[in-house]
């Protein structure tokens, strides 16, 4: 982990706004608490808003969170530097690689998934593709360990990823027709590879 | 109540309690960074670690409650211990974690001698360190003029947010980040905004927040400490004045329970180098129209000419919001001897002390704040009017058993309350029963009726007083055992005023009267600077600061401030207390009574009283009640009812608070450059909140 700070003011939109159906949506996370209580929706509204705005989390989105559920700036800043899901900086438009790098993963060769990242998207974490499309950081644990390694790209997983299938990943998002979520080799969900080894029969 | 046994010693204590105030209670002494008895618990340093028997590990005392405390297999009462191997390890980890991060810069650092983090070290700490890592590095923060940031000495104790966000009810300050990267800031670097912002220095327990104004000026061991009291509100707080040579080089603040807790306004702390500029530091006389300097008997000479040529009725006083009794008392006596009774103390027209002392008073005592349940605001914004008894406000108002109504000028008073409206109208509705907080105040047990004093400065000011009187007696607010009428005194030299009858006797003239023109031959100003004095009349200005008042004077006498002089001030609730001098007045300037002393011998009217004591003997006979010191002489109810039958007909106008700019009320606050940064730093995000 590093310092997270809020972009820098050239990246910066000017305002942020939600739109109807978000605003909608948010009122809806607030009535699930108590009044007074309406604080408690701020990591749900945060992340509707990084969702909204290419990905990442902007310094006016924060005051429009903060206002929205009476809260000083200040603490709904804690919340957004708190937690790593959410990004602070511009990430790629089409797709932001999220490399599991935690033990099983490497284990299984994630270091080959973070080395075309490095060599397709940018050699350093959090930065652009050239055409501003990508962007990638290594993560923690994800939680899909039996099928390591493996990618998080927005809010879908993509797993038992080698360095070739990963690249047809990558592809598949830049070219707009992103892969089905999910193993990348023939495997049902978390079942063994191969097909089942147990209860193949019936009775 | 419940038994425990602390390091052998069995005790009792409220089952409520937690570790370390049991701990406390029994004599141990519990280091702590995190902890503060007046902010909420964090439990995030871990400094105080205590031993409970059974336990495998050692806990928090400050986060572990007594009723937590499991007893024994027998049923003995559950034993602690905060002195065993165990602890003192457990403590000495915890210490080398915390100064891993930390740098050694403590010979530079502001903090030094006074460092919570350097004591413990001497207890807990070891000499070396076996962290051959870097160290982290934070950047440093702006927080404003008054507060100046150090953050790689933070041990993220986040006692600065938890004040911000619970006592001065300004949640500006946080943490940013997580982990080894938390950071402690405000929102994008923000200057604070809290007129309390200089008790984030206090209470953070190393050098990470320190005073930016006395940022390298001296050491805490080479000043002389004089305990005092502070005069820039009507509060007085209790303040300590440390000094170095003649120089008073910082104010803190002390604890007093029955006043200010320990905390003090930004006024009160940074207004120190006020004290040094602009300083009038020996007597001039105004020839052909200009100010030249000149000795103290051609000054008293002037003086006596000009007296000795006007009638006694057309001699008169005002005295300013920094004028101690003893002064009042002396020119009382001096004009008294004239035959005059034009006396006045600014903002002081729209109370009468033939009244009774209940009807100029915070009769129910600041620490009764905490009693309250349902409070009226009218005519004053008590965070500018006194801050520090704004979070006295707002202390009781968390507890969710206050319920605040607000007459007078909208604003930001760090708690919520009902608006009733902008003025008399008001005022009216509520004396006739007619507003729907009647209800409310009614039905509070102990109901308070705040009434600003600074609104009253109008000409019907005394009519809208008894109109407040009015209001607190129809609601009940006068019980058997509580008076809820309390007026809130924004100067600190007005209830002592009026407690000595500093104001329009028989036949005399009131402030208003002796600012008219052609009323007056010859007027004292005691400081005063807020008078407009007509052209015409001869003004002898007896103050500290080349302020509005020594502008206008046609012959100025250099007096002594607050730190330069022994004097008894008496605060809002009317508790007198005694500012104790701390440094001499410079140059030529005197202490104002011996001032008055000596022009009476001039004037071949001599006082007789030689020295302090004697004056505040003279003084004591005469008010008997100022003699009992950090003590009040409660106000009657009847004379509030009294108050209550005098309303008369009240003008439509908005009540308005008398502190428009909070940094820059008196003399001293308007020499002080601290202030005037302050003023200008809230002057800009009040423009910013209007665009």
């Amino acid at each position: 982990m590093s310092v997270r700070r809020l972009a820098p003011k050239e990246l910066q939109p000017a305002s942020f706004a939600f739109s109807d159906e978000n605003l909608a949506w948010a009122k809806a996370q607030i009535t699930k608490y108590p009044p007074g209580r309406q604080a408690s929706a701020v990591i749900a509204i945060l992340w509707r808003a990084q969702e909204q705005h290419e990905g990442w989390v902007s310094e006016a989105a924060i005051r429009v969170v903060a206002d929205m559920l009476d809260m000083p700036y200040i603490r709904v800043l804690e919340v957004a530097t708190f937690y790593t899901m959410f990004q602070l900086q511009p990430v790629g438009k089409k797709a932001h690689v999220q490399v599991c790098g935690t033990t099983p993963c490497r284990l299984r060769g994630a270091e080959d998934i973070i080395k075309v990242c490095q060599s397709r998207i940018h050699h350093d974490p959090f930065h652009l593709s050239k055409d501003g499309n990508f962007s990638w950081e290594e993560v923690e644990c994800l939680g899909a360990c039996v099928n390591a390694p493996m990618v998080q790209i927005w809010k879908d997983t993509y797993e038992d990823l080698t360095k070739e299938t990963f690249g047809k990943v990558l592809d598949g998002f830049a070219s707009g027709n992103p892969p089905k979520p999910g193993p990348q080799i023939d495997r049902q969900f978390s079942a063994p590879a191969g097909g089942p080894t147990t209860l193949k029969e019936s009775t | 109540m419940t038994k425990l046994i602390i390091d052998g010693k069995e005790i009792d204590v409220p089952a409520e309690f937690t570790l370390l105030q049991a701990c406390e209670a029994a004599g141990a002494e519990i280091p702590r960074f995190c902890y503060h008895e007046r902010l909420s618990i964090a439990g995030n340093c871990r400094m105080c670690l205590v031993e409970v028997k059974g336990g495998p590990k050692p806990v928090a005392s400050c986060a572990w409650g007594v009723r937590d405390c499991r007893p024994g297999p027998k049923g003995e009462p559950p034993e602690i211990s905060t002195r065993s191997p165990m602890v003192k390890k457990a403590r000495e980890g915890v210490m080398e974690f915390l100064l891993i991060n930390h740098p050694l810069d403590c010979p530079i650092c502001d903090q030094g001698g006074e460092c919570d983090l350097q004591d413990q070290a001497m207890g807990y700490g070891v000499d070396t360190s076996r962290f051959a890592e870097n160290k982290r590095a934070v950047e440093d923060k702006y927080l404003g003029a008054l507060v100046k940031t150090s953050m790689n000495r933070c041990i993220q104790c986040t006692r600065c947010v938890r004040f911000s966000a619970e006592v001065a009810g300004a949640p500006e300050m946080g943490a940013t980040g997580r982990g080894e990267d938390m950071e402690i800031t405000t929102y994008l670097e923000q200057a604070l905004t809290s007129e309390l912002q200089g008790n984030l220095v206090d209470i953070c327990p190393v050098g990470a927040l320190t005073s930016k104004p006395y940022a390298f000026a001296a050491r805490p061991w080479e000043l002389g400490k004089t305990q005092s009291v502070d005069v820039m509100d009507g509060v007085g707080s209790a303040i300590r004045v440390d000094t170095r040579g003649r120089e008073v080089m910082r104010i803190l603040p002390r604890i007093n329970e029955a006043v200010n807790e320990e905390w003090i306004s930004d006024k009160t702390r940074h207004v120190v180098d006020g004290l040094r500029t602009q300083r009038l530091d020996r007597p001039y006389i105004r020839d052909n129209g200009k100010l030249r300097p000149a000795s103290w008997q051609e000054a008293f000479a002037a003086v006596a000419a000009k007296v000795k040529m006007s009638d006694g009725k057309r001699i008169g006083a005002i005295a300013g919001d920094l004028a101690a009794v003893e002064e009042m008392f002396a020119f009382k006596d001096l004009l008294g001897r004239y035959g005059s009774t034009n006396l006045a103390v600014q903002g002081g027209d729209a109370f009468d002390p033939a009244l009774g002392r209940a009807t100029y008073i915070f009769n129910p005592t600041i620490a009764g704040i905490e009693q309250a349940d349902a409070l009226l605001i009218i005519g004053a914004n008590p965070r500018k009017e006194a801050a520090v008894l704004n979070a006295r406000i707002r202390k009781r108002w968390r507890t969710g058993q206050l319920k605040v109504a607000l007459v007078g000028a909208k604003a930001d008073l760090t708690y919520d309350y009902d608006y009733l409206g902008a003025g008399t109208d008001t005022l009216n509705d509520l004396a006739s029963g007619k507003h729907s907080f009647i209800e409310v105040l009614k039905g509070a047990k102990h109901p308070m009726v705040l009434v600003g004093a600074g609104s009253l400065s109008r000409h019907d000011g005394a009519e809208a007083l008894a109109l407040a009187a009015k209001v607190a007696t129809g609601v009940g607010a006068l019980k058997d055992d509580w008076n809820g009428f309390a007026v809130l005194q924004d100067t600190a030299s007005r209830a002592g005023a009026l407690d000595i009858g500093f104001s329009a006797g028989k036949g005399g003239l009131n402030l208003a009267q002796m600012t008219t023109f052609g009323t007056l031959d010859v007027l004292f100003l005691l400081g005063a600077d807020e008078v407009k004095v007509p052209d015409g009349t001869f003004v002898v200005y007896i103050g500290t600061h080349g302020d509005h008042g020594a502008h206008r004077a046609d012959v100025i006498l250099p007096g002594a401030a607050y730190t330069e002089k022994s004097g008894l001030f008496v605060n809002t609730e009317g508790r007198a207390q005694i500012a104790a001098r701390a440094a001499f007045p410079p140059g030529e300037a005197r202490e104002d009574w011996a001032i008055a002393r000596a022009l009476s011998d001039v004037l071949g009217k001599k006082l007789p009283y030689d020295s302090l004591q004697a004056l505040r003997q003279a003084l004591f006979k005469a008010v008997p009640h100022l003699m009992r010191i950090d003590q009040i002489e409660p106000g009657k109810a009847e004379q509030v009812k009294a108050l209550a039958g005098k309303s008369g007909k009240v003008d439509k106008s908005p009540l308005k608070s008398s502190v428009e700019d909070f940094y820059l009320t008196n003399p001293i606050a308007r020499a002080s450059a601290v202030m005037a940064e302050c003023s200008r730093l809230a002057a800009g995000r009040m423009l910013t909140a209007a665009e």
